[in-house]
């Protein structure tokens, strides 16, 4: 019996180590720089089972019953820790408050095992071997973890299944004392009902795991993601849901296939409606080639040329063949070039001249695409456009971000341009904004192409009305060297998602 | 090599755990041996080459500036000499396969409306692209430095900007609200004579004696009878003073140190007052635009060793590093635009003056090759670490406008501050590459754990005297007047003259030298005889 009560000692002490290294090994994962986590976490943990000890004067009664409810305590936060942190992150912003609450609870609760165990060995030992044997088999124990931590464990099992693990391990010390000590025990059986529930719990943890990881970043979207890929640039990442198919980048919504028609027949038409003939389209972004669908309508546009930064993007949209049929297989026309390169610096250094330009970029939500809505990139645009030639601009939502939407205007009208604003709704957007740009003020010339869904001569005029919670407002012009663009929208964005 | 204990223990958690190789990398400079030289004076007898109406000793930014400007007056009868291979002094710059990067001089501050020189300089380079209805320049937009201007690691985070803002007591906060009043009065101060009392150039300044005695105590005193001496507060001035003068408080004067803060007033249609223009290369980009309007003047490798001064011509010796023999040029006139300490030791016959003191810098250019897209996208163009040795760094590539997937380069400043001078340059000149790169690591693993690994290389210039420094009574002083004083046919033009090592004082000396030299050719008429230049 003295045996099993010190292997319980080894064990409580390796499962404390081991949710020490989960929590460090996780908030390194998800937060980055691990010194910093590595030393915080130890930190808190060593400290909270100091709390935990001290805490530990304060039960004098029934000293056994008391720790087998501590062990059954740890077992559950503490195996379900790593599940636990991994689950929240996505999903609540000020993670570290959590991460750090709940490495302390499951600190002071080991900070409560040693002092317990001490205690209720005291009369079966005499003291000086008791403390000596107690303690080896707690210092036994943490090297054990130590060690099996990263050459077995995480590798083998994964992070989070290990957490079940041990989990099950401290309750089944806890059962095991239950078996020891029944005899002086009151409410075994309450006990016992419990210890199951928790073990079934931390069993059902374990096989689920692969389940919790995966929907951890299934969780940050809707509906089941069917493609997803890092580049260097980005995350893409292709979700369905009952055939309406969802493209995010870095988790922000491009498209639903549902609705996109409206978007994209909104952005392109009435810009190539106002140019009388135009023969060479240029799109820039839009590497979904749903852009490039919506030119490809018109007869007389003889070349067109898509700039996408992420040959990722192009490549995916003209092979798979769920997008293919989305885009109509417009990335495949022969009439279209595609060149994968930096809108800016490309743009820059390419000196033809295009009818008609379609800007489909993300919103600007940093420096890096802000940059694409500046004078500068504006002043190079203006050369490259034709006399009689528009270009559209997708200029984020009007209703949301409307600092942001009649800045893109002001910055255009600073370098020259006439400006067309007009909005539609999108209804997996809301309210969308786009900016028609020309030399000369625009007009329609020519009739809209037959069998659009959405636009038409009449709905158009009715887009450029802008009701009053929409209308101009006085802005900054955004420039390289002020970008205030990706200030206003990101305090625009903030406010609306709180 | 050792390795700093977060780097260590990062890698280690990374769990791609390797034994580091030593990072590679050279030690460049102006050349030690080239001065060592010019003390033993042992070269060839000089043979002679004929006659220039201007000989410009020296082809930094002052030496590059005087020939703009006779260039542009369609005078084309002068000679620059260069010492080094390149051009441009302090403001050198160099490059590798992911970008330029300068190796001195790295930003232009928006220039102040009296600063006539430096915004003519603009308008030819079209930096400068016209004026609005307020008769405020428009920048180059390209050229404006982009946000995220500059940032501060201070206790474990970066904050914007370089002023602590970070866990300051309301204490704190009252005297930095103080100090900016302080420099609020100054920035708009005039002095009996009319002038503004810090101006720029600084001979433009007014000579009040109320401002001009803050030049006989050192900034650490001014602050003390202020009694603002907040930590913070304290860390920032010295900073400042660092990255202006390359010492601290206690050794620069308050009169340099609060013009580096009161002087600066301009704003552009475009650009606010604490704008800065800047390029991959830094300045460097000036250098090149200045290099290419006169290139067929310059003549690099050419240490000059002797300039014997007669009250009508000079006689300049010089030794052509490349084919290792000495020409002598007869000159009419003479821009010595190379260090105040060189004109003392090759114009023997130039009356001696009181000496400055020059600060030792090193300076690191560390190539990284692709970094993770977080750190890549958080850098701002000046980073800047709290309570370092060093200055930080600045990214070379921030001004591009391609998302960027390859390297980049970081431009690491140090100046060795020690108040004991001597002690400093020894040291900069004793470390090892080794030692050096060790020191470096230290200081960017504190910001960045993980950046050993994405380092490929570091090359370091050791700049043995940096800058002048202008001690208390430098700028002021006695000397003021015998530095600027033009001795025979010698004009002198160079950042030393002023006590206050930036652009804009040295392209000032520079241009005067030439328009003084200007107008005495247009009232005593040469013929100019042109030459063939045999080297
Ligand atoms: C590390 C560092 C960073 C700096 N950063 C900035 C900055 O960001 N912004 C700023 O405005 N200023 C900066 N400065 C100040 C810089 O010194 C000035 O901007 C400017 O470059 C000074 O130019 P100059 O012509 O006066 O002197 P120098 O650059 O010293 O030019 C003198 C030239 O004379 C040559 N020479 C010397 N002796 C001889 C000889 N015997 N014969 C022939 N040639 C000779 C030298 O090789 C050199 O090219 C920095 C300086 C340093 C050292």
């Amino acid at each position: 019996m003295q045996f099993l009560l010190l292997a319980s000692a080894f064990v409580v002490a390796t499962c404390g180590l081991i949710y020490e290294l989960i929590a460090g090994t996780l908030a390194s994962y998800l937060l980055g720089d691990s010194v910093t986590q590595f030393s915080t976490i130890i930190g808190v943990y060593l400290f909270s089972m100091g709390i935990g000890a001290y805490l530990s004067r304060f039960f004098n009664r029934n000293l056994i019953r008391v720790f087998i409810q501590v062990e059954f305590l740890i077992g559950i936060i503490g195996g379900s820790l790593g599940a636990v942190l991994f689950l929240l992150f996505p999903w609540i912003e000020h993670f570290r408050v959590a991460l750090y609450a709940l490495v302390s609870i499951v600190g002071i609760f080991v900070g409560l095992e040693i002092p317990l165990l001490l205690r209720i060995l005291q009369d079966r030992f005499e003291f000086k071997e008791l403390v000596s044997k107690v303690l080896t088999f707690d210092y036994i124990g943490a090297l054990v973890a130590s060690l099996l931590f990263p050459l077995v464990l995480v590798p083998q099992i994964g992070l989070i299944r290990t957490g079940f693990l041990f989990g099950a391990f401290n309750v089944f010390v806890a059962l095991l004392s239950l078996y020891i000590f029944k005899k002086e025990l009151k409410w075994v059986v309450s006990l016992k009902v419990t210890g199951f529930f928790c073990l079934t719990a931390l069993i059902a943890g374990f096989f689920l795991s692969e389940k919790i990881t995966s929907y951890a970043e299934q969780s940050q979207y809707p509906s089941r993601i069917i493609y997803s890929k890092s580049t260097p640039y980005q995350r893409i990442v292709v979700t369905e849901n009952h055939q309406d198919y969802r493209l995010f980048l870095n988790s922000n919504l491009q498209f639903s296939s549902k609705d996109e028609y409206r978007y994209h027949e909104a952005l392109v038409h009435p810009a190539v409606s106002g140019v009388k003939s135009p023969c060479h389209a240029l799109v820039l972004g839009g590497g979904d080639g749903m852009a490039v669908r919506e030119l490809l309508k018109w007869e007389s546009i003889e070349k067109i040329t898509l700039v996408d930064l992420d040959p990722e993007m192009t490549q995916l949209f003209s092979s798979k063949n769920i997008l293919r049929e989305l885009n109509q297989n417009a990335l495949l026309s022969p009439k279209l070039q595609i060149i994968n390169a930096d809108a800016f610096t490309w743009l820059k250094s390419n000196q033809s001249s295009f009818d008609i330009v379609v800007l489909d970029f993300p919103d600007p939500s940093n420096y890096s695409l802000s940059k694409l809505f500046t004078t500068s990139f504006f002043k190079i645009l203006y050369e490259r456009l034709t006399p009689g030639g528009a270009i559209a601009i997708q200029c984020t939502s009007p209703l949301v971000a409307r600092k942001s939407f009649w800045c893109i205007d002001a910055t255009l009208k600073s370098v020259g341009f006439m400006t067309t604003p007009y909005h539609a709704y999108v209804p997996s957007f809301g309210e969308w904004g786009f900016i028609i740009a020309s030399h000369q003020p625009f007009q329609i010339v020519k009739p809209f192409c037959p069998n659009l869904r959405f636009v038409s001569e009449k709905s158009f005029a009715s887009m450029l009305q802008f009701p009053d919670d929409m209308s101009s407002i006085p802005v900054k012009i955004n420039t390289l060297n002020n970008h205030c663009l990706v200030q206003y929208f990101e305090s625009e964005w903030s406010e609306y998602s709180h | 090599m050792k390795l700093g204990a977060a780097g260590m223990a990062s890698s280690a958690w990374g769990g791609c755990f390797s034994s580091p190789k030593p990072i590679p990398g050279k030690i460049l400079g102006a050349s030690v041996k080239v001065g060592h030289l010019l003390r033993s004076g042992s070269f060839p007898i000089p043979e002679e080459i004929g006659e220039k109406s201007v000989v410009i000793v020296g082809g930094g930014i002052a030496g590059l500036s005087a020939g703009w400007k006779l260039q542009k007056a369609g005078f084309t009868d002068f000679t620059l000499l260069e010492l080094e291979n390149e051009v441009g002094g302090n403001s050198q710059s160099g490059g590798n396969d992911y970008s330029a990067y300068p190796w001195g001089a790295h930003y232009l501050p928006i220039p102040n409306p009296e600063s006539a020189y430096v915004r003519e300089l603009l308008e030819d380079l079209h930096l400068i692209e016209g004026y609005d209805s307020n008769h405020l320049p428009i920048y180059d937009e390209y050229s404006l430095c982009h946000p995220p201007q500059d940032r501060l690691f201070i206790h474990g985070r970066w904050q914007d900007g370089i002023e602590p803002k970070s866990s300051l007591s309301a204490e704190d906060k009252l005297q930095f609200e103080r100090f900016w009043k302080i420099v609020d009065r100054f920035k708009k101060a005039k002095g009996s004579d009319g002038k503004r009392a810090f101006a720029i150039p600084l001979v433009l300044s007014s000579r009040d004696q109320r401002f001009l005695a803050l030049d006989k105590m050192s900034a650490a005193q001014f602050l003390s009878a202020e009694q603002l001496n907040s930590k913070y507060l304290i860390w920032y001035l010295n900073y400042c003073c660092k990255d202006d003068y390359g010492a601290t408080i206690e050794t620069v004067s308050a009169w340099a140190a609060i013009h580096y803060f009161a002087s600066r007033i301009g704003v552009g249609a475009n650009a606010g007052p604490q704008s800065v223009l800047t390029w991959p290369e830094g300045n460097g980009h000036l250098v090149e635009a200045l290099r290419a309007k006169i290139s067929p003047h310059i003549h690099t490798g050419s240490l000059v060793y002797s300039i014997d001064s007669q009250p009508d011509f000079s006689h300049v010796d010089f030794f052509d590093l490349a084919t290792q023999r000495s020409f002598r040029i007869r000159a009419q006139n003479v821009i010595f635009a190379a260090p105040r300490f060189i004109a003392q030791q090759t114009i023997p016959k130039l009356p001696r003056i009181q000496g400055g003191k020059y600060s030792p810098w090193m300076i690191a250019n560390i190539t990284l090759k692709q970094l993770p897209a977080e750190i890549m996208d958080s850098f701002s163009w000046d980073n800047v670490i709290y309570e370092s040795e060093s200055l930080g760094y600045v990214v070379a590539t921030h001004q591009r406008l391609d998302r960027l997937l390859r390297g980049t380069v970081l431009t690491y400043y140090c100046p060795l501050v020690d108040p004991d001078i001597s002690k400093s340059r020894k040291m900069l000149l004793e470390r090892t590459h080794e030692e050096w790169v060790d020191l470096i690591l230290k200081d960017l693993q504190r910001p960045h754990p993980s950046i050993r690994q994405y380092i490929e290389n570091i090359d370091l210039w050791r700049w043995g005297h940096g800058m002048i420094i202008p001690t208390p009574g430098y700028i002021w002083g006695e000397t003021q007047q015998d530095r600027l004083r033009t001795f025979q046919k010698i004009h002198f033009a160079h950042s030393d003259m002023s006590g206050i090592s930036i652009f804009e004082e040295a392209q000032y000396h520079g241009v005067q030298a030439a328009e003084s030299i200007l107008r005495n050719l247009k009232t005593t008429h040469h013929t100019q005889n042109a030459y063939e230049f045999p080297i």
